[in-house]
């Protein structure tokens, strides 16, 4: 089967005998991993390397002697101990594996013709290898319905089940989702949901992958090709910024299924089904083919590539370099990102850049704090202090990976949040915070002084329990990032500088979302940034030297050029698959901004509010349809595959970038392939040093290359923001993502659009009480700057103090409430 | 009908402090629901769930394994005929034979009128008194079909009300344990000593002081 064992570090050698040969495996690791390492590979269903085993299906039966005389027993159960003798091909084995199968198959249809997994499927292949070439069973097979959904995207059919408890041990043990289990007893055994509770997991589709036979199966793959059609590649996933390795199919040149692969620091072969069906975005109808242009009579109209390039150029040579400014291009390629810096930087010569809305983290903090790897902050037996936003909704795979962290190598999380998310049942110590406060919180927590009326809303016992986890804590792992888009996010970096001071040696991964936002950092697309981890004041040499020219005054960052279009002090607004219209905190700003300025070029895959707002719309090519490299959070890089050809005649962002310098009299140094601009960025960057295409493509591994985690970025010292009191008739507003929400994405993406939630406002129950309302109570909520209608849901895990808005979903817009300036916003809940 | 009624929870929240993990009260609160509708409802696993802190499904899980507990509305008495090897070559299959025909349905019906529910069961441990039968579990030995009859007649006019409760009630006694009587609930993980390991050694120990 696909999963091979884990990789380990052979720590305790113990000498076994495999088939007669003398092997090395490391003590107390079962004996399946042991002998499948050396070269004797034991056929299995149940077992999986990545989840405790079960012993359920009794196929990894081989002959051990331990010194008691040989015996059957199951090897996915059995550690390796020393002088062990095994037996994995005589007669007696194969017997028992003749025998399995043969049970195995005596209620399983002969479906294989009209089944999914045919061509790659485990009971397929082993019972061709180790089966009986007949069967005795000639009576009436077990028939269901066939198949019954237990999910919006996954289906059953139960007939084809061989109870092997992958699927229900993965809900269960790894997802903390048990929504679907064995139901009855015997020949009668099932999986099932409850009735009328699906298997609402974000993480459902990894059973699909991990089904041994066809029994689950994946609405959007489903009878859609057949294995020996697809042609497979390796790439990485960039939904969001964990980056998980994955392999990502096509049948006739369209994407059709991607397949999660063992990456052992990163994704442990998971994926979050946002990432696995989002290839149904990139096959959607509504693609972006042809570039677009505003016309006289206002609309969009096809143009040519060369009318459309010829436009953008003009509109950006017309003006001062100093009213250009470029937004986003957090989901480009490293290659693409570094493309589009050179031309902003040095050939328009505008330092307004900035991969992110005004929603992440300042650079300088990113890429100026030590750094912690995802195995970092994993490690056994660790401290991790987590003040990021809901790891299940913005990062699904490290919350797998925290939850994992948590619930078996004894890492004790102290979680400081707005509301609870889905790592607080986790967590050592979950603590709600009002809005604004988490300063205090922080300060109170490392220094272990908390004052006796209790800190930022929560009770003074639950601090300092809390700060007794922490205490005496040296090398705490920090995540940071933005748990509520209400707040600025100078109130976090004022935390992080309370864990600073107090924690020295502290180490920090940024838990920021979009997919290649570190990458985008690391290429210098911030104002003040050069790449390399680099400043205006600390790599203008270097890059001078390199370009030419680079600007020598920092510019407007992501707010600063919202602000600035919306007061008409920019003529050119270039948007790198940014979509302010529906993406940005700050939607009223957002609306100014894009009226406001002049010339709106939009480079998307998919149209989105603000590409119907722009005047040059370039259509570009969408994962794996480039080539490429791409940074997760922690500053892994790894390399993308093209699979498919774009749409139309959609280009990749880099070469946009290359067209438009041409254009304006520059020229970004590439002839043919982003190798050469990878390169070139590593010829210059310290940090990237080692990390050429070369040594990537040497990579035998699926990990990808580690940037160092040690920051050569100086932080800037900040002032802290001032946070007012909360009046006593309002509350503050903290507004928050979903997985599913109505970003494009999404919204493209037939199986996932279905599951985006309904908005609500979130309240505690004292708050609720208190204004004599109930979950479904239509209310309106309204700050000094917008207000919107929703239906209010009571929820324990909100604080008082607090009203929750979901950010981005179609039905209800928390961005209305929103003023970007304010540090944090105070909003009153009124009955309707 | 459905969810524990508010003097269940409460002694939901009894039978849950037993114990040193809430889910490890699941099987008890089920037999508990059954007693109080006369089967599982689904809301009931609802409510077992969100009472012991685990998923609707996991509960499912646990009670669909048990064949005592009923997720469909049974009679009031849940007529169990042993047609097993002992009590088949005694006239048990004959017996399940004669009380379908006088009860009117097949094994795993239900009369019209909600009072019994015809079970065919395997060996029910009482082979010594074949045929053997069990109304609500409570055994009756020896059956003829006469018997059976008289049985069936008894039931319904109340007669036996004394000795056979309705269906579901067979937990009474484990629901309502003495304080003074729960075992131990320490948390596993914080257990030095299994604690019949330590009452033997304090009985041992309250032995010897005796007879010195
Ligand atoms: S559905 Fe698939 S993964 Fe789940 S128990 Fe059955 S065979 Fe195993
Ligand atoms: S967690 Fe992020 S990187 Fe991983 S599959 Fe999901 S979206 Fe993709
Ligand atoms: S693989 Fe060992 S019992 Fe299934
Ligand atoms: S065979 Fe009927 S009780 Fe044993």
């Amino acid at each position: 089967m696909s999963e091979p064992p884990r990789r380990i570090e052979i720590t305790e050698p113990v000498t076994i005998t495999v088939d007669g040969r003398e092997v090395t495996a490391q003590n107390g690791e079962w004996l399946i991993d042991a002998c499948e390492r050396n070269d004797a590979y034991i056929p299995r269903f149940c077992y999986h390397p990545r989840m405790e085993p079960v012993g359920m299906c009794r196929m990894c039966l081989v002959e051990v002697d331990t010194g008691r005389g040989p015996a059957l027993q199951p090897s996915c159960m059995l550690p390796v101990t020393p002088g062990m003798s095994v037996d994995t091909t005589n007669d007696k084995v194969a017997k028992a594996q003749d025998g399995v199968l043969e049970f195995l198959l005596s209620n399983h249809p002969l479906d294989c013709p009209v089944c999914d997994k045919g061509g790659e499927c485990p009971l397929q292949d082993q019972t061709m290898a180790y089966g009986p070439g007949e069967s005795r069973f000639v009576e009436e097979k077990r028939h269901y319905e066939k198949p019954i959904p237990i999910s919006e995207t996954v289906f059953l059919d139960r007939e084809r089940c061989i109870l092997c408890d992958r699927c229900t041990r993965f809900a269960s043990d790894v997802a903390g989702d048990p929504l679907i289990h064995f139901i009855d007893r015997g020949s009668q055994t099932e999986i099932a949901t409850f009735p009328d509770e699906p298997f609402a997991s974000y993480f459902s589709g990894n059973t699909v992958q991990i089904c041994p036979v066809g029994a689950l199966t994946a609405k959007p793959y489903r009878f859609r090709a057949r294995p020996w059609d697809l042609e497979e590649v390796e790439s990485t996933c960039t939904s969001c910024s964990v980056g998980c390795r994955v392999t990502i199919q096509s049948s006739r040149n369209q994407l059709v299924r991607y397949q999660g692969v063992d990456s052992d620091p990163v994704n442990w072969s998971w994926l979050c089904d946002k990432g696995r069906f989002g290839h149904e975005a990139s096959n959607s109808e509504d693609r972006l083919r042809e570039p677009m242009r505003r016309s006289e009579d206002g609309a969009l109209r096809v143009a040519q590539w060369s009318d459309a390039l010829g436009a953008a150029a003009a509109a950006i040579r017309s003006v001062d370099p100093s009213r250009v400014a470029v937004l986003g291009g957090a989901r480009l390629t490293n290659e693409s990102q570094y493309a589009w810096t050179k031309l902003a930087k040095s050939v328009i010569g505008t330092d307004h850049v900035d991969a992110q809305l005004g929603d992440g983290l300042p650079a300088e903090v990113v890429l100026g704090l030590p750094g912690a790897s995802i195995d970092d902050v994993c490690a056994k037996g660790g401290t991790v202090l987590y003040l990021g936003p809901d790891p299940k909704e913005e990062l699904p795979v490290l919350y797998l990976r925290l939850r994992h962290a948590a619930v078996s190598d004894s890492v004790r999380i102290v979680e400081c949040s707005p509301m609870r998310s889905g790592l607080s049942p986790y967590a050592a110590a979950s603590l709600q915070y009002a809005p604004g406060e988490l300063p205090a919180l922080v300060a109170a927590l490392c220094s272990g002084d908390v004052p006796d009326g209790g800190v930022a809303g929560v009770d003074a016992d639950t601090v300092r329990s809390a700060a007794a986890l922490l205490d005496g804590i040296d090398d705490l792992s920090v995540v940071v990032g933005r748990a509520n888009l209400a707040e600025t996010a100078g109130v976090v970096v004022d935390a992080i500088d309370a864990v600073r001071s107090a924690r020295p040696g502290a180490r920090y991964l940024s838990a920021l979302r979009r997919g290649n936002v570190r990458g985008a950092l690391e290429a210098g697309m911030s104002p003040g940034l050069l790449p390399g981890r680099t400043t205006i004041a600390t790599g203008s040499a270097t890059w001078t030297e390199a370009w030419g020219a680079v600007p020598t005054a920092a510019g407007l960052d992501g707010l600063g050029i919202l602000d600035a279009a919306a007061e008409g002090r920019l003529d050119v607004l270039i948007l790198l698959g940014a979509d302010p219209l529906t993406d940005a905190a700050d939607r009223s700003l957002a609306r100014r901004a894009i009226a406001g300025a002049g010339t709106v070029i939009s480079l998307d895959s998919l149209p989105s509010a603000s590409t119907l707002q722009s005047d040059i719309v370039l259509p570009v090519a969408a994962f794996g349809e480039c080539d490429g490299t791409t940074t997760n959070l922690e500053g892994r890089v790894t390399v993308l595959h093209q699979k498919v050809t774009p749409p139309g005649t959609a280009r990749t962002d880099w070469m946009i970038a290359a067209e438009l310098a041409l254009r304006l009299g520059g020229d970004l140094g590439v002839e043919s392939s982003q190798v050469e601009l990878w390169d070139e960025l590593v010829k210059h960057s310290a940090p990237h040093d080692g990390l050429s295409s070369a040594a990537l493509a040497a990579q035998e591994d699926p990990d990808g290359l580690l940037l160092p985690l040690d920051a050569t970025i100086e932080l800037a010292a900040t002032t802290p923001t001032n946070v007012p009191p909360r009046s006593a008739d309002s509350l503050r507003l903290v507004v928050n993502r979903t997985l599913y929400d109505s970003g494009s994405a999404i919204s493209h993406c037939a199986s996932s659009a279905a599951l985006v939630p309904e908005a609500s406002v979130r309240l505690s129950p004292a708050d609720a009480a208190a204004m004599g309302l109930e979950t479904g109570t239509f209310v309106t909520v309204a700050s000094s700057h917008g207000s919107v209608s929703v239906p209010a849901v009571v929820d324990p895990g909100v604080p008082g103090g607090a009203a929750v808005v979901r950010h981005n979903l179609e039905s209800v817009d928390a961005g209305v409430l929103v003023d970007a300036a304010d540090p944090v916003c105070d909003v009153r809940v009124e009955l309707r | 009908m459905a969810r524990l009624t508010p003097e269940n929870v409460e002694l939901a929240h009894r039978i849950i402090a037993r114990y040193p993990r809430p889910k490890s009260a699941t099987i008890p609160l089920c037999h508990l629901a059954q007693e109080q509708d006369g089967w599982l409802t689904d809301e009931a696993m609802v409510h077992v769930a969100e009472l012991v802190g685990c998923t609707p499904a996991e509960v499912l899980g646990t009670a669909s394994f048990y064949e005592m507990f009923k997720r469909h509305e049974t009679g009031r008495y849940c007529l169990n005929v042993c047609t097993n090897i002992s009590c088949q070559l005694l006239g048990g299959e004959e017996l399940l034979e004669h009380a379908e025909q006088v009860l009117g349905v097949r094994p795993g019906g239900t009369t019209s009128d909600g009072m019994f529910t015809l079970e065919d069961v395997e060996c029910i441990a009482a082979c010594t008194e074949a045929p053997a039968v069990q109304v609500n579990y409570r055994y009756f030995h020896r059956l003829g079909p006469d018997d059976l009859d008289q049985l069936i007649t008894d039931l319904r006019s109340g007669a036996l009300d004394d000795v056979v409760p309705h269906h579901g009630t067979l937990g009474r006694v484990h629901q309502d344990l003495d304080g003074d009587r729960i075992a131990n609930i320490t948390p596993p993980e914080a257990q030095t000593e299994p604690v019949w390991i330590r009452r033997h050694r304090e009985l041992a120990e309250s032995n010897d002081g005796g007879a010195s």
